[in-house]
């Protein structure tokens, strides 16, 4: 990250689509850069906190952070602001408005698409904010281009009065491959000028800038017609020509190098006319787009009904070699080449799993053991893992903040089997204060019978620990005032005796609080007070260990899901009921454990010891440990 | 296009196991010996625990990010069922560079599945050339167990299109800078693991070889 920050124009760097987009945005002389972290998205604002001479900041959600972008390009700045696809959802009523004013210092919006769902909760297509808020698209193939996208998006912004999208997807933001840079062009901040038909967007005055988004979208198509980001790359093959852009550029190039390829990068407003100059030229026309047919619809409109596209491509996923080789193959009437050599082994599934001590664990520990009992509303975040094994206690997980309204839901609609049940809402931190805290308003507001949990860990800790207004530090780990999350939840009208602030490694204590909160009909919060175990915020304690001959194999630890805890042996037992039943023997990975102390209530015959007392135990017993 | 031949090299582990530092320097070393590059990283939810792969891509003008399923040339693989879950990506004559810790996770400690008895043998079954050997042993043994990554470098560096030599300059230039302490044992590591490689491979080579 530094090493971008701090090389010298003319350098030539391994930098990722996200390194790159950060450096072509300070090159470009960007004053103003604002996001809420999102994979693929998050190290952009990262990688930019470590340039001078530029502001930056993480804001509370991505709304806040188009709007803090638009108020600077107002002012005359060059202003940006980067998210994941589902943060423009959010952004988007800032977003759609803005389009009508136009810019004054350019306005940069990078959205990152996770295309294949590495990591989101679904697989959407940002170009469709393009042709919805009449907004050039651009899309880079690589690092390289990203790097130079950022800056010409600046100049297209302020040459055509039109905030510019950057369309990135994972395969660029999480790439790297070779930059060189340049050097930063300074520029004045012209300041805000008094301009109400352009800035207060009243009906009256919105309806004046109608045609002039219609004019601006005019003579985009002319430029994107011409621009120097839509270029044939010939081939002598012409039995298909490719139309395609983004990284699935990189894989057709890969699969077929000897075709003709029109790549675009500016493809809103498409360039229809390139397109069909291309299509002549070529047998058959194939458009490769990773997600949505966007281009081979508008090509279809134009009249190009033979296009191919969709009819032979998948719409989920990537366009990977392995995608398109076999497909292409097969329109051209061929058998397609055999894809692997060796036979596919498939050893066990390895999914993400919450961290040995993560606080999350007795929260979730405690709910299994109410699971018959609760409905449970979540969210978006680590917590999300509550959904899987050993705790199976998530029922639900939409969009960052859903938990609350949708819990409000579930109390509201209450059938014959769920009426007795206890609704639970579960949010973390950072999504509390993104999109959670208007649905406790509303859960408090229209008297819903919900017990939140608000896990409080003191990190956006699924995208890798960045700070908030909660954490007490900025991005640029500075002290930052800090939310007190009682206090907030207090004013926003629960009641005082219904908010309760708990330690989640106390197990017992976790579980009354819980129980007790249920029984009662009435909006209630437990807080959570222990810091993510990667956070700055933690310290670790001395390990535990398991006395094996006081552990009787109940399994019990288990269920709390510490990864630092494992299966020694087994055995099998005929219990008095005559059914027969499997015992797990376990022990501590030492070097795992931070000493949580979580699971040691959980363990019926006090097994699990802190290591100094096993040796005081052991010398108690023998007058000695090991023979030394 | 025929002299563009690209060097892929899947890099296959777990979270916090030091993956994606190792796939650097691996693309670090390319770029200076003047190739072109491209690092594609895939480590799914931001979490510790779930599963790590990195591409690495080099050649004269490298285009997809990603390796082709069958065409891997080199798996390095710092776990063990790791190796087996992605060794049907190598080409036909790869190698698969394997440590054999086994890390199990809690969807197995809690019984739900099984770790596989001897995944080694089951990608010898299936036809793969494997080196296997403890690196956690060897880095255990030069007193740190940090030193995986480099033993791991040191193993592979026979089967590079480039001197064994640049690819070790390129992991101590990372210590020469920040740790300078720590440039020997480095040096050792990568020394170590290079010769249990070799030993690996001799022992696979067919005694009847030309001597």
């Amino acid at each position: 990250m530094s090493a971008a920050a701090q090389a010298k124009p003319n350098s030539r760097l391994l930098l990722s689509g996200n390194d790159a987009i950060a450096r072509g945005v300070w090159e470009a002389g960007c004053q103003v850069a604002a996001a809420y972290p999102g994979t693929p998205s998050t190290e952009i604002l990262e990688a930019l906190s470590a340039y001078p001479d530029l502001y930056s900041e993480w804001s509370v959600n991505e709304k806040v952070s188009m709007e803090v972008a638009i108020g600077a390009s107002m002012s005359g700045a060059r202003a940006f602001c980067a998210m994941k696809h589902v943060g423009m959802n959010v952004a988007s009523d800032a977003f759609m408005t803005q389009t009508l004013c136009g810019v004054v210092g350019g306005l940069v919006i990078a959205v990152a698409d996770d295309v294949g769902l590495s990591s989101s909760q679904n697989e959407q297509d940002s170009r469709f904010w393009g042709r919805f808020g009449h907004v050039p698209i651009l899309e880079p193939a690589d690092s390289q281009e990203a790097y130079e996208m950022a800056q010409y998006a600046f100049e297209l912004s302020e040459a055509e009065n039109t905030p510019v999208i950057i369309r990135l997807t994972t395969r660029v933001c999480h790439v790297k491959a070779l930059v060189t840079v340049g050097e930063r062009r300074t520029r004045p901040i012209g300041g805000f000028h008094l301009d109400a038909r352009r800035w207060v967007m009243t009906p009256a005055n919105a309806k004046g800038m109608l045609p002039k988004q219609m004019e601006r979208e005019a003579r985009l198509r002319e430029t994107a017609e011409g621009s120097a980001w839509n270029l044939l790359d010939d081939g002598r093959d012409r039995r298909i020509g490719f139309v395609t852009s983004g990284p699935a550029y990189q894989h057709v190039r890969e699969s077929f190098p000897d075709a003709p390829v029109l790549k675009l990068g500016f493809t809103h407003p498409l360039p229809v006319e390139k397109v069909r100059a291309f299509k002549d030229s070529v047998d058959r026309l194939v458009v490769v787009e990773e997600t949505e047919p966007l281009m081979e619809n508008e090509l279809r409109a134009a009249g190009m009904l033979d296009v191919h596209g969709k009819d032979i491509l998948p719409r989920l996923g990537e366009l990977l070699p392995s995608v398109l080789i076999p497909a292409i193959f097969r329109l051209r009437g061929e058998e397609p080449p055999p894809a692997s050599t060796y036979p596919k082994i498939d050893p066990f599934p390895r999914p993400p799993t919450m961290c040995a001590a993560c606080p999350h664990m007795g929260v979730y520990y405690c709910l299994n053991r109410l699971r018959r009992k609760v409905q449970i509303s979540g969210d978006i975040g680590c917590y999300t893992l509550g959904a899987g094994t050993p705790w199976n206690a998530l029922d639900t997980t939409i969009s960052m903040g859903a938990s609350m309204g949708i819990a409000l839901g579930m109390d509201k609609a209450r059938s014959e089997e769920t009426k007795d049940k206890a609704v639970i809402s579960v949010i973390g931190d950072s999504t509390f204060l993104h999109m959670g805290m208007q649905g406790m308003l509303d859960i408090v507001y229209n008297r819903g019978n919900v017990t939140t949990l608000l896990l409080d860990n003191r990190s956006t800790g699924m995208t890798g620990g960045q700070h908030h207004a909660g954490t007490g530090k900025d991005l640029h780990g500075n002290e930052a005032p800090r939310v007190d999350f009682a206090r907030l939840v207090e004013a926003l009208g629960v009641k005082p005796e219904r908010i309760k602030v708990v330690d989640p490694y106390k197990l017992p204590v976790m579980f009354k609080a819980i129980k007790d909160e249920i029984a009662v009909p009435e909006p209630s919060v437990i807080i959570t007070n222990q810091p993510c175990v990667l956070s700055e915020f933690y310290s670790k304690l001395k390990p535990y260990t398991v006395i094996d001959d006081a552990c009787t194999g109940c399994g019990n630890c288990i269920n709390v899901g510490c990864p630092a805890i494992t299966v020694k042996r087994t055995a099998k037992e005929v219990r008095k009921t005559g059914v027969e039943a499997e015992l797990k023997f376990v022990q501590i990975d030492t070097a795992m454990c931070t000493g949580c102390h979580m699971c040691v209530d959980s363990c019926g015959p006090k097994a699990i010891v802190t290591q100094d007392r096993t040796i005081a135990e052991c010398a108690a017993v023998s007058g000695g440990c090991g023979g030394h | 296009m025929t002299d563009n031949i690209i060097t892929n090299i899947l890099v296959c582990g777990i979270g916090g196991q030091g993956v994606m530092t190792a796939a650097e320097i691996l693309a670090q070393t390319a770029i200076a010996r003047g190739l072109d590059v491209k690092k594609s990283e895939v480590a799914g939810m931001a979490q510790r625990g779930g599963v790590v792969t990195s591409h690495v891509r080099f050649g004269r003008k490298v285009f997809s990010p990603v390796i082709t399923p069958g065409t891997a040339d080199i798996l390095v693989a710092f776990e063990v069922a790791e190796a087996a879950r992605w060794a049907d990506q190598l080409r036909p004559g790869g190698v698969a560079m394997v440590n054999t810790i086994r890390l199990v996770p809690p969807i197995v400690s809690t019984g739900l599945f099984s770790y596989p008895d001897d995944p080694v043998a089951q990608m010898r079954a299936a036809g793969v050339t494997v080196y296997d050997f403890d690196a956690g042993a060897i880095a255990r043994e030069l007193g740190d167990l940090k030193l995986v990554n480099t033993v791991m470098l040191g193993a592979i560096s026979d089967y590079l299109p480039f001197p064994a030599a640049e690819l070790e300059e390129q992991v101590v230039a990372r210590f020469r800078a920040r740790k300078p302490t720590l440039v020997e044992v480095n040096k050792r590591a990568f020394a170590a693991g290079r010769e249990a490689a070799r030993e690996r491979a001799e022992g696979a080579r067919p005694l009847a070889a030309n001597s």
